[in-house]
């Protein structure tokens, strides 16, 4: 309803273009894009790990805090050995996911366990903390017989239908557009639960990520856009990849909600997250978080 | 060096010539054993120094390189105008090519691999295949798409496509496949002297092979034709064509089929589109026999117009046997791959004397962890 065309007044001096609903102006400006002081970046925790502002805090258990430094931990682990597992030969291809470890965590504890996940290649802490076993990250990253993709992808291609982690798939920002449309099935169904889409900010280039951000807001979809902003896609570095004040900015752009917080800050991540969720389900529109990281 | 050589001069003609005959200056370069990527390197390096209007886009292909290190150095010598990273866009700076090669550059538009020109696609068919056609001749589009192709190592459905048989499909580009170093250099040249889009074929399991470059290819003016097959071992009972990898395969099943007294004629193809149809004919009219072999799919495949070409012109009357195409499965590549030597050697042998068909042959071959079938020609 709110995007309905207001009624048509011609007697008014007002600009009632189908395109745009604004105001007119009489003198010539160009809108400067901000990327000196751009969008401010969300944290809970300074740089000790204080919460600054106790209305932030989330309040979580000790259980769940010290589940996450577990996760978090295990993550970094197992990264650990698995990289060094292909530079010696034993796999051909390896990911890993250091100093990423709080924006899988944290987002993915936000989330309900039935809801959809779409990663692009460096969100095995979203399923790690979903409870997938190591001894299946191991046999899909070795293609061994227990492997549920049975010897199907490369390493780092994680799928799990039961914990509701689509299959990795190689080209990149393919998952954004598909994302969309299985939000909007699942606005369809009516179940309320939500859809996550992460990508990297070198993966939001990707034409397919346009497509995907336009027809998320057009098509009022329950949808998370995650955007891992590491400051490197490969070597190239994000000065060489965009020019505008990062992915966030791009946000309004599509009509979509945006926010832009510390990676790094589980307890940020945490929030932003679960609050998107709670209005992406609840009023049908997508959201976009961009994670700063390293 | 030059110094003395301008001794010898002041002491007369004679001399010079006694210079020239001792070869002290201008010894020439024996043949040089140079990787498929130092080839292509060097190919790039040469024409982006002949022509001001080359250049070389894509990702990671400047400071860090090259995704494969193909363009490796070259950022360092040309700059930031010559050698560009692009943001991670195919269809985005495929586009951006096609508009400069309209516009007067000729660009070198690299792909990480040509599984992710499906990005792009749109780009290099409608944009850059056809404008020449649809603009009666006024619109020329100078660009080479080039990039690693087909089955690598563990890399698994997405990353080890083979392109050859779609880019081929379509009139307005040429389609180039290179096996050793010369074609990689030779033919990458040409590619870019070429006013015509051109896909350019690479594989990367070949990128770190060396093989034998002779003193004339090592020239900065040496160019192999696009459009013409290579012979690359005569013989007299049996032609096998390929391209691409797999002409080494060919030529290892020849070595091991020779010890059983079956000689292999092995063409390789060097180009795919225009296809050296003449060169196969030929071949076919001398032994009567003909096998392809193609890292791709078998399904309207390289083989299978080979086969159409073959029956469809006048070496259809020589041929003994229905022609048997060798492909990879057609199935999505999967990750594990056995490490197996290509199976054409257990291909059945075709006895020369009584000229019969090829004897059958094993149902099932290995080639590179991929299994080949036999497709069986209709009765």
């Amino acid at each position: 309803a709110m995007h309905q065309q207001q009624p048509f007044d011609s007697s008014l001096e007002k600009p009632q273009f189908p395109g745009a609903s604004a105001e007119f102006v009489d003198h010539l400006e160009f809108i400067e894009p901000n990327v000196i002081s751009g969008i401010a970046v969300y944290r809970v925790m300074d740089r000790q790990g204080n919460i600054i502002n106790p209305s932030e805090d989330p309040q979580l258990s000790k259980e769940t805090v010290l589940n996450f430094y577990q996760k978090m931990t295990l993550l970094n682990t197992m990264d650990r050995i698995l990289y060094e597992s292909q530079r010696q030969g034993r796999i051909s291809f390896y990911m890993t996911n250091y100093g990423e470890e709080g924006t899988h965590i944290g987002s993915a504890a936000a989330l309900e366990s039935n809801d959809l996940v779409f990663g692009q290649y460096r969100e095995a802490g979203v399923l790690m903390y979903r409870g997938f076993p190591l001894d299946l990250f191991m046999a899909q990253c070795y293609a061994n017989a227990d492997d549920l993709g049975k010897g199907r992808q490369m390493p780092v291609h994680y799928g799990c239908k039961e914990r509701n982690f689509v299959t990795i798939s190689s080209p990149l920002a393919t998952q954004i557009p598909q994302a969309t449309g299985a939000a909007y099935a699942l606005k369809r169904e009516n179940t309320n639960r939500a859809v996550i889409c992460y990508f990297g900010e070198g993966a939001a280039s990707e034409g397919d990520a346009h497509a995907g951000f336009n027809f998320s807001a057009t098509l009022e979809c329950p949808l998370i856009f995650f955007c891992r902003n590491n400051g490197y896609a490969i070597s190239t570095p994000t000065n060489e990849q965009y020019r505008g004040d990062g992915i966030a900015a791009r946000g309004p752009g599509y009509g979509m909600l945006s926010i832009r917080v510390d990676g790094n800050d589980v307890f940020a991540v945490y929030n932003a997250t679960k609050e998107a969720r709670r209005r992406a389900v609840a009023e049908n529109q997508p959201f976009l978080i961009e994670a700063m990281t390293y | 060096m030059a110094t003395s050589l301008r001794c010898f001069l002041r002491s007369g003609k004679q001399a010079v010539l006694v210079v020239a005959r001792r070869g002290i200056h201008r010894s020439p370069p024996a043949a040089l054993q140079v990787t498929v990527r130092d080839a292509l390197n060097q190919a790039m390096d040469e024409e982006l120094e002949r022509d001001e209007r080359v250049f070389l886009l894509g990702e990671e292909v400047a400071q860090y390189d090259g995704a494969y290190k193909v363009s490796r150095g070259l950022w360092k010598k040309y700059g930031d105008k010559r050698i560009i990273d692009t943001p991670i866009s195919e269809m985005g700076f495929a586009g951006i090519a096609v508009g400069a090669a309209m516009a007067g550059l000729r660009p070198i538009c690299e792909f990480m691999t040509f599984n992710f020109s499906m990005q792009a696609i749109d780009q290099v068919i409608n944009s850059a295949a056809k404008t020449y056609y649809m603009s009666a001749g006024l619109q020329p589009v100078p660009i080479v798409f080039r990039g690693p192709n087909g089955a690598s190592a563990g890399v698994a459905a997405q990353h080890s496509q083979c392109f050859a048989a779609w880019y081929a499909h379509c009139p307005g580009l040429k389609v180039v496949s290179p096996w050793n170093s010369e074609d990689a250099k030779g033919l990458l040249k040409s590619a870019i002297r070429d006013d015509n889009p051109v896909v350019f074929l690479e594989n990367e399991l070949l990128y770190g092979v060396p093989f034998e470059m002779s003193e004339e290819s090592q020239s900065k003016d040496f160019t192999v034709p696009i459009g013409k097959a290579k012979i690359e071992r005569p013989g007299t009972h049996i032609t096998l064509v390929s391209h691409s990898r797999y002409v080494g395969h060919c030529l290892d099943a020849a070595a091991v089929l020779a010890k059983e007294g079956i000689d292999c004629e092995v063409i390789n193809l060097r180009t795919i589109r225009p296809l050296d149809v003449e060169c196969i004919e030929s071949s076919v009219m001398k032994t009567n026999h003909l096998v392809t072999v193609e890292g791709g799919w078998p399904q309207f495949g390289v083989g299978a117009e080979i086969c159409a070409r073959i029956m469809e012109g006048s070496a259809f009357n020589y041929l003994d046997s229905p022609v048997t195409r060798v492909t990879g499965v057609d199935i999505p590549m999967p990750f594990l791959t056995d490490v197996l030597v290509c199976g054409l050697a257990e291909f059945g042998s075709v006895s020369p004397g009584r000229r019969s068909r090829a004897a059958p042959l094993k149902p099932e071959a290995h080639l590179d962890g991929k299994k080949l079938k036999r497709h069986q020609h209709l009765n």
